[in-house]
């Protein structure tokens, strides 16, 4: 390309290319430079899941355990999946724990006063978008940090709920076992293997690949990949970058939502409060884990899938496994900071 | 010329202000349909900032903004690109951790009615946008990624980005600097396929013999105003030119009295 041969030399529809001895990379190459980050979390949940089979392989033959761990997984998996749109975009979203408990909320308080679950489904996640709207909004045209917004906005909409909640849990069990909660949470058993698939994991599936065409093919998630890479270049080019910032917590807004409405269904109608707090380091690992990078611009949706699947093992399997409580922390630690430097080989930041 | 006298756009009073620096104080530019109109002025001069404006990144202070006879307000860069402007920006305006096919369609994806891009179509279009420009390699394809270009490369790729659209006017803002010689002529050859199609260039420079080799009209702004402009035809030479640039950085006016008379 770069020849300089005086263009007189030789004629212009001589291309330079047909005398280059360079060759492309590999199809191989190529394609874990392009995967390497979804294959090394799939890695790390492969080797996780050996190391603590190696540990109990009787437990980890039995389908009870995968029944339990198939049951727990979705929740986190609706919020990653989500995640990633928001890091790659270049924001941060701290605000989704309480948007989780809001729309629990919301959801069963509709429940409660007779509202068949499809339908309060919708209407739920319609709250969460909303909400999400808002918070996009406050962050995008307040021109304040994500990160410090969406802090604030966890605790200020927390606060709401509490206030109103007055520390009262809902509950619905007339709505259990209607046809929405069999939709949502039923289980059946996988061709007489005697393992219980819940209907919300299938669900987190369907989510997920959802979430990978969006991200992928659909024009909303390449214009987050282009603002999260140079926002400077995408409004350039006509962007609205405003727009898709706004975007993306609408989007995890409605996955916070979701993730509302089925952990409710998932403790057979009960809501507290306080129900999406435990999600918020879980599913900030699972991102880090599952190999979207922090600096924004590309991630990996399978990846994101993955590293929630790896961080919902190691606690449960940990203590299948025969240690004690004790050593979770340390292991879970452990994992992450091991990640982080296989993530490191799959390339640092380009520009 | 070939141009005819009625202008494409017209950029009247332009003022921009970045907090206290007053980077255009007042700029009237016509632009011809079908010229090519070269844009000098020393580093600092405010040649960005006025394509920029015309791009529509840069809201002006004050001013009017007119393409094809009609005023435009709101103007936004998405504006500009529907009103057929398409801007090679000084700093390529790329992604560079995605591949020369998304930088290409960055802000026009080609989607169906789902939104969803239509993958196979971009890299075709794409492959053939890169043979037309002469932009083709065996170490890169459409899928490469563009931070791993090389920087002339990456100015094929916002080239090639300018040139999808077919658009009416085509800003390129210094499309030659980094560039080889063979890169160079190329750049040149596209310029005059550009206006033998009867579309507009609008061409950024600092080595004036290239931008005199290929323009039909100059227009020379001095710290943010217009210093003066004048047909090829009226200058005896680009050493004419030259010399009347240099007498506008030594004296900070040049003497436009030794221009012949427009034709
Ligand atoms: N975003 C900005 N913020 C503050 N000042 C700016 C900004 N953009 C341009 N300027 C200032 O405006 C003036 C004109 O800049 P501009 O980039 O238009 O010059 P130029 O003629 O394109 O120069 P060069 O030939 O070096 O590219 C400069 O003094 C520059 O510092
Ligand atoms: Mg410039």
């Amino acid at each position: 390309m770069s020849d300089a041969t005086p263009a007189a030399a030789k004629p212009p529809e001589a291309d330079a290319s047909a005398v280059d001895a360079r060759r492309e990379q590999s199809t191989w190459f190529r394609f874990y430079r392009r995967n390497g980050r979804a294959l090394n979390a799939f890695i790390t949940l492969v080797l996780v899941w050996g190391f603590f089979a190696v540990n109990n392989p009787v437990l980890f033959l039995n389908p009870i355990f995968y029944g339990a761990f198939l049951f727990s997984v979705p929740a986190t998996v609706f919020l990653t999946t989500a995640l990633v749109f928001v890091i790659v975009s270049g924001e941060l979203d701290l605000a989704f724990p309480s948007v989780v408990g809001a729309a629990g909320g919301v959801f069963m308080y509709m429940v409660m006063n007779g509202f068949p679950v499809l339908g309060a489904f919708g209407l739920t996640l319609l709250f969460g978008a909303v909400i999400g709207l808002g918070i996009g909004l406050i962050v995008v045209y307040g021109r304040i940090s994500s990160l410090v917004a969406t802090l604030g906005l966890n605790f200020f909409i927390l606060g709401i709920v509490n206030l109103l909640a007055q520390g009262r849990t809902i509950t619905a069990p007339a709505a259990v076992d209607t046809f929405g909660y069999r939709l949502f949470v039923g289980k059946w058993e996988l061709f007489g293997t005697g393992l219980q698939v819940p209907m919300h994991f299938v669900w987190c599936l369907v989510w997920t690949v959802f979430c990978w065409v969006l991200f992928k093919y659909h024009r909303f998630g390449v214009r987050v990949q282009l603002v999260g890479d140079n926002s400077d270049s995408a409004r350039q080019m006509g962007i609205n970058v405003e727009r898709i910032r706004v975007g993306v917590f609408v989007f995890s807004g409605i996955a916070a939502a979701i993730t509302g409405a089925v952990l409710v269904q998932m403790a057979n109608m009960v809501w507290f409060p306080t129900s999406g707090k435990a999600y918020l380091l879980i599913a900030l690992a699972a991102l880090f884990v599952g190999g979207t990078p922090t600096w924004g611009g590309v991630g990996t949706i399978f990846g994101a899938f993955f590293g929630a699947l790896t961080v919902t093992l190691i606690p449960s399997g940990a203590v299948a496994a025969g240690f004690a409580g004790f050593w979770t922390d340390f292991l879970f630690g452990l994992v992450i900071i091991l990640t982080m430097i296989a993530h490191r080989f799959s390339g640092a930041r380009v520009r | 010329m070939a141009a005819n006298d009625e202008p494409i756009i017209e950029l009247r009073n332009i003022v921009k202000r970045f907090g206290n620096v007053e980077a255009l104080s007042g700029v009237t530019m016509n632009v011809r349909k079908g010229e090519v109109l070269g844009l000098l002025g020393d580093n600092g001069a405010g040649k960005s900032t006025l394509v920029k404006t015309l791009a529509g990144v840069h809201d002006p202070d004050e001013g009017e903004i007119i393409v094809k006879g009609k005023p435009r307000k709101p103007w936004t860069p998405l504006a500009a690109r529907d009103a057929g402007i398409e801007t090679v920006f000084q700093d390529r305006a790329l992604a560079p951790q995605h591949s020369i096919v998304t930088n290409i369609f960055m802000g026009r994806e080609i989607t169906n009615w789902l939104g969803l891009t239509q993958v196979r179509q971009q890299i075709d279009e794409a492959n053939r946008l890169m043979r037309e420009i002469g932009f083709t390699s065996k170490v890169f394809n459409p899928e490469s990624t563009v931070g791993h270009l090389s920087g002339g490369e990456r100015q094929g790729v916002a080239i090639a980005r300018a040139l999808y659209n077919q658009a009416d006017v085509i800003v390129l803002d210094e499309p030659t600097t980094a560039l080889s010689l063979t890169e160079t002529q190329k750049v040149f050859r596209f310029v005059e396929a550009v206006k033998a199609s009867g579309r507009t260039v609008i061409f950024i420079g600092h080595n004036i013999y290239h931008v005199w080799e290929i323009a039909d009209r100059f227009f020379v702004i001095d710290r943010g105003r217009e210093a003066f402009e004048g047909e090829k035809a009226q200058f005896k030479g680009a050493d004419h030119l030259i010399e009347m640039m240099h007498q506008l950085a030594e004296t900070g006016r040049a003497d436009t009295a030794t221009l012949k008379q427009p034709a």
